[in-house]
């Protein structure tokens, strides 16, 4: 966990307060919704279908007992009694009354939660891997960076106001949990040739209407230099991006535009104007952050202690085990990820008495801390192999035991026309649909890993241009269609999908996706094959044969 | 479907009315023929032509403390005249979401 200073206290506090006073001015129309607007985004309220949407930060996806806690309260006393964890290592509330919303970001803000950021043309949310500090085989911890430019760029007034919003993801390890070809800047943590710590820097990758994956603009920039670079990205961003049209004002457009050589030589310019001033990061900068994040003090515990050995006859147990644990960097212990994707209900919801009991889980089996993925699940990160089984029936009880995680049914899912105004067809019954086609879980391992993502419209939350199989909801005459792609991916070898043919229905949806995955079971070469090789490997011809065939 | 809150030109094909959404708790609103707004859709004020539209957009829009956001959606009228939304999306703002939500799965 990070320890916030008396800085960052004061800030969020402060925050409130101006928030509390800039909702008084709009309640009793000083401020028009005009001016209030670009305000209360810059505090995570959006307007949705229903009420208003409260998009509350959680840093790098790292959460600590009482803060979840903390957002427990907040949807139990000012929201309908859940929560939604989103792609981007977030939550949102649905049901928020924009009159109490200073009270809940002044409760938040007394376990150092806030909103800053969470919307808005400026820097958002830096995303990290939900395994950072405890995944074998890390170059070291990504949370003690992504807090350095979190900090650098917390009400940056020159990035304030870019020309849209602006996504950083950074990770650690070779395998890519935390989609960072997707983002404005992904940053890959990496040494060079004399053991130095720095950054594969990638830019330009993002989804919505125009997708593209990010393209990388330098192979190492020294950690030292790491802010200095970001801002030089940023400065060519601010100064170029296009702000006459919404659609064309990522940075990903201005980088396809200029093209990589060019935007790099741009960047490269500005970077030798700034990269030996203040930006320059002390090694003692680094230091201070990285001592105000705790770790365990982990006990030296055996491999496979008798309580796991033991529980290895229950079934369940073992599918559950197989399916949702993972292993750490510390002999001994796991990383537990927890399926917020229980068949047939919402993916990545969440109860207040879920989060409740998961912050005392959280104390009782991880050292008090808990993980967001950008998949829309939980992570536990430190849990001693010998009380996976007592962890394990908690979890069932709590019907958060679901062992599909990587499988078909743990699918990736936004609000949509359900909720979202900017939705056009709904994605959560397609989901809820899919996980009970699939919920056998004899036949959800038969096919193995297959990461379903369904947006309800081109903005792409669902991310479903890099779902191995992708649904887009859209609007035909009044119509909910869904066009299906397969294909994509979101990790180290990030693709976008193909277009398998024409939509189909609402109705339809599920029926197509059981005939993609039928196609996959008869066209694989063995079992061990992915759903994704067998596609890189035949391309999307012979899965199109057999969905429209009969269609 | 063009965003409601882009919507420029008003034309419509049929009944419809202005729909908001009330400023201080962000709940579905309808402009009545009495200026002022309600929850209940059978109390909007219907409009059958661009120019009543556009005179009750108007209207909302300028009741900027009340509502926020609102734009001119459409309905259908029945023969014993009670009103009902015309699309999918209006029909998900008047009768909530088509999921169970969570705490009642």
């Amino acid at each position: 966990m990070y320890a916030y200073d008396e800085i960052d206290r004061t800030l969020v506090n402060e925050r409130v307060s101006e928030f509390r006073d800039q909702v008084k001015r709009r309640l009793s129309g000083e401020l028009t919704e005009d001016e209030f607007k670009i305000l209360r985004l810059q505090n995570g309220v959006y307007l949705q279908l229903h009420a208003y949407m409260f998009r509350v930060a959680i840093p790098y996806g790292t959460l600590a007992s009482n803060q979840l806690r903390a957002l427990a309260h907040v949807a139990r006393k000012y929201d309908r009694g859940y929560g939604h964890f989103t792609t981007r290592q977030n939550i949102q509330f649905n049901w928020i009354k924009l009159a109490e919303l200073p009270d809940a970001l002044a409760d938040l803000a007394e376990v150092g939660i806030h909103a800053m950021q969470t919307s808005g043309n400026n820097m958002r949310n830096v995303t990290s891997d939900q395994w950072a500090g405890v995944a074998p085989g890390e170059i070291e911890d990504p949370r003690i960076w992504s807090e350095l430019i979190r900090q650098h760029t917390t009400l940056h007034p020159e990035f304030s106001f870019l020309p849209r919003k602006f996504k950083i993801a950074i990770t650690a390890s070779d395998h890519d949990r935390a989609a960072i070809k997707i983002h404005d800047i992904g940053l890959k943590l990496i040494k060079n040739e004399k053991g130095e710590t720095g950054f594969e820097v990638l830019v330009g990758g993002g989804l919505g209407r125009t997708p593209f994956i990010g393209k990388t603009i330098k192979h190492f920039v020294h950690g030292r230099d790491i802010l200095s670079y970001i801002e030089a990205i940023l400065r060519v961003y601010n100064q170029y991006g296009r702000r006459d049209n919404i659609y064309k004002a990522r940075i990903k457009i201005l980088v396809h535009e200029l093209g990589i050589e060019k935007f790099s030589r741009e960047v490269e310019d500005e970077w030798q104007h700034i990269r030996n001033s203040s930006l320059q990061i002390d090694d003692e900068v680094i230091e201070d952050i990285r001592s105000r994040f705790t770790y365990p003090n982990y006990e030296k515990l055996p491999h496979m202690p008798d309580e796991l050995r033991q529980a290895a006859a229950d079934a369940d147990f073992e599918a559950w085990r197989k399916n949702s644990v993972s292993p750490h960097k510390v002999q001994g212990y796991s990383i537990v990820t927890i399926s917020l994707k229980p068949i047939g209900a919402p993916p990545g919801d969440a109860t207040a008495e879920q989060m409740d009991a998961l912050a005392d889980l959280a104390d009782k089996y991880s050292f008090g801390e808990i993980r967001v993925g950008h998949e829309q699940n939980l992570v536990l990160p430190h849990v001693a192999k010998r009380d996976l089984p007592a962890l394990w029936k908690a979890l069932d009880k709590l019907g958060l035991a679901t062992p599909n995680v990587n499988l078909i049914t743990d699918i990736i899912a936004c609000p949509g026309l359900d909720y979202c105004s900017l939705a056009n067809a709904r994605s959560i019954p397609i989901a809820q649909e899919l996980t009970r086609r699939f919920a056998n879980h004899e036949l959800a391992n038969l096919i193995g890993r297959l990461h379903i993502n369904i947006s309800g419209c081109i903005n792409a939350c669902g991310h479903h241009h890099v779902g191995h199989i992708g649904i887009l909801g859209v609007e035909k005459n009044g119509e909910e269609v869904y066009q299906i792609t397969i294909g994509g991916r979101a990790d180290e070898g990030a693709a976008l999908g193909n277009l398998i043919g024409p939509g189909v229905k609402f109705d339809e949806v599920a029926d197509v996706i059981e005939d993609v995955v039928e196609a996959y079971l008869a066209l694989r070469e063995r079992p061990e094959e992915l759903f994704i090789d067998t596609v890189k490997r035949l391309g999307v011809e012979p899965f199109k044969e057999r969905v429209y065939a009969t269609r | 479907m063009t965003s409601p809150l882009e919507q420029k030109k008003i034309k419509i094909a049929g009944p419809s009315v202005v729909t908001a959404n009330r400023t201080w708790d962000g709940i579905v609103v309808y402009r009545t023929a009495a200026k002022s707004w309600s929850a209940d859709l059978s109390e909007a004020a219907i409009v059958r032509n661009s120019d009543e539209a556009k005179a009750l957009l108007a209207e909302s829009v300028a009741d900027d403390v009340g509502a926020i956001g609102p734009y001119i959606a459409p309905v259908q009228v029945g023969a014993d005249g009670k009103i009902e939304p015309g699309n999918l999306r209006e029909q998900i703002r008047q009768t909530g979401v088509t999921i169970g939500q969570p705490a009642q799965v």
